[in-house]
């Protein structure tokens, strides 16, 4: 299992683009992180999760 | 005036109004950047939803600067993490730093600040750190590499004013660096008092989304800031300790 945003996700072994590939999120309006390191955006179709990894999918929203 | 223009981290502004853009509906946002004639506007960074449908950078006229905080950071290393974030998110590179341990009183983190301040701004980030008011912190802060030092008037969203007065006049007389009061202040009064002291900006948000009429209120800031400016420029008169002094000819009339 991989962690997404705090939630078990069966997303093991798929690669960065196509985890998004399958959700409604915006590629261009977020940014992600993997075990507490940035995903580059040029590297989503390289990187493949694996059993284990903790991965933030962040954007922006109002604030002070 | 139309040379005095607010230098961060070697990018001009000629507004002195940084506004937040927490706590209210997005689409009031075009209209308070109007009417506040703000440059800098300020963004939070958290977990997407993947069914969101509007996205609050779509809301944000051209040209405005993005200043992404880090709020939800409980220390240095969070942080990081969060201007990381927020620069990959491909908004350029400011970031100001919050770093707040209690969620009662929401008070910055300073020493924990500092740190994340060096980290950045060894990364090229353009630092703003958020901080409590305190000189040898704010050394600390401009040795660690920030681009302006962000003082709090008051706690955040308490709209209570200049509470740290004293103690920001310390850091806008000793630190050589844009001192912007960030947090606490309430009323357009407050904002020019903080400017004729020789405050470089303000930053505010909840004085703005807790008003009945937001982009009036937006319009009422950038006057008392831009009227605070001039006052500060101009050079206030003096105040006398007793007695009082006539403002007319002292020639007596009328009588013998």
């Amino acid at each position: 299992m991989v962690t997404i945003n705090g939630e078990k996700c069966n997303a093991a072994g798929k690669t960065v683009a196509e985890y998004l590939s399958a959700t409604e999120y915006d590629p261009k309006r977020i940014a992600i992180e993997r075990n507490g390191k940035i995903v580059p955006k040029a590297q989503y179709e390289s990187t493949v999760l694996e059993e284990g990894d903790s991965v933030e999918v962040v954007s922006f929203v109002g604030g002070g | 005036m139309k040379n005095d223009k607010l230098v961060i981290g070697g990018h001009e502004f000629s507004s002195r109004f940084i506004l937040g853009s927490g706590k209210y509906s997005m689409k009031l946002i075009e209209s308070a950047v109007k009417d506040a004639g703000a440059e800098i506007i300020t963004l939070a960074v958290r977990r997407a939803n993947t069914k969101e449908e509007e996205n609050i950078l779509d809301y944000i006229p051209e040209g405005v600067t993005l200043l992404p905080n880090t709020s939800g950071a409980r220390n240095a290393e969070e942080a990081v993490r969060i201007a990381r974030l927020a620069r990959e998110l491909g908004c350029g590179d400011f970031v100001k730093i919050e770093i707040m341990r209690d969620s009662k009183y929401l008070l910055p983190d300073n020493s924990e600040t500092i740190k994340a301040t060096e980290i950045l701004a060894n990364e090229g980030f353009v630092v703003m750190p958020y901080m409590y008011p305190d000189l040898n912190i704010a050394r600390d802060l401009v040795n660690a590499g920030a681009a302006s030092v962000m003082p709090l008037a008051s706690p955040i969203g308490s709209n209570k004013g200049l509470a740290t007065k004293e103690f920001i006049r310390i850091l806008i007389d000793e630190i050589d660096l844009p001192i912007i009061v960030d947090a606490g202040i309430g009323r357009p009064s407050q904002a020019c008092e903080a400017m004729e002291m020789g405050a470089a900006a303000i930053m505010a948000n909840t004085a703005l989304a807790t008003a009945g009429d937001l982009p009036m209120m937006a319009s009422a800031f950038k006057n008392a800031i831009d009227a605070g400016r001039k006052a500060y420029l101009s050079g206030l008169g003096r105040v006398l300790t007793r007695g009082a002094s006539a403002s007319d000819p002292l020639t007596g009339f009328l009588r013998d």
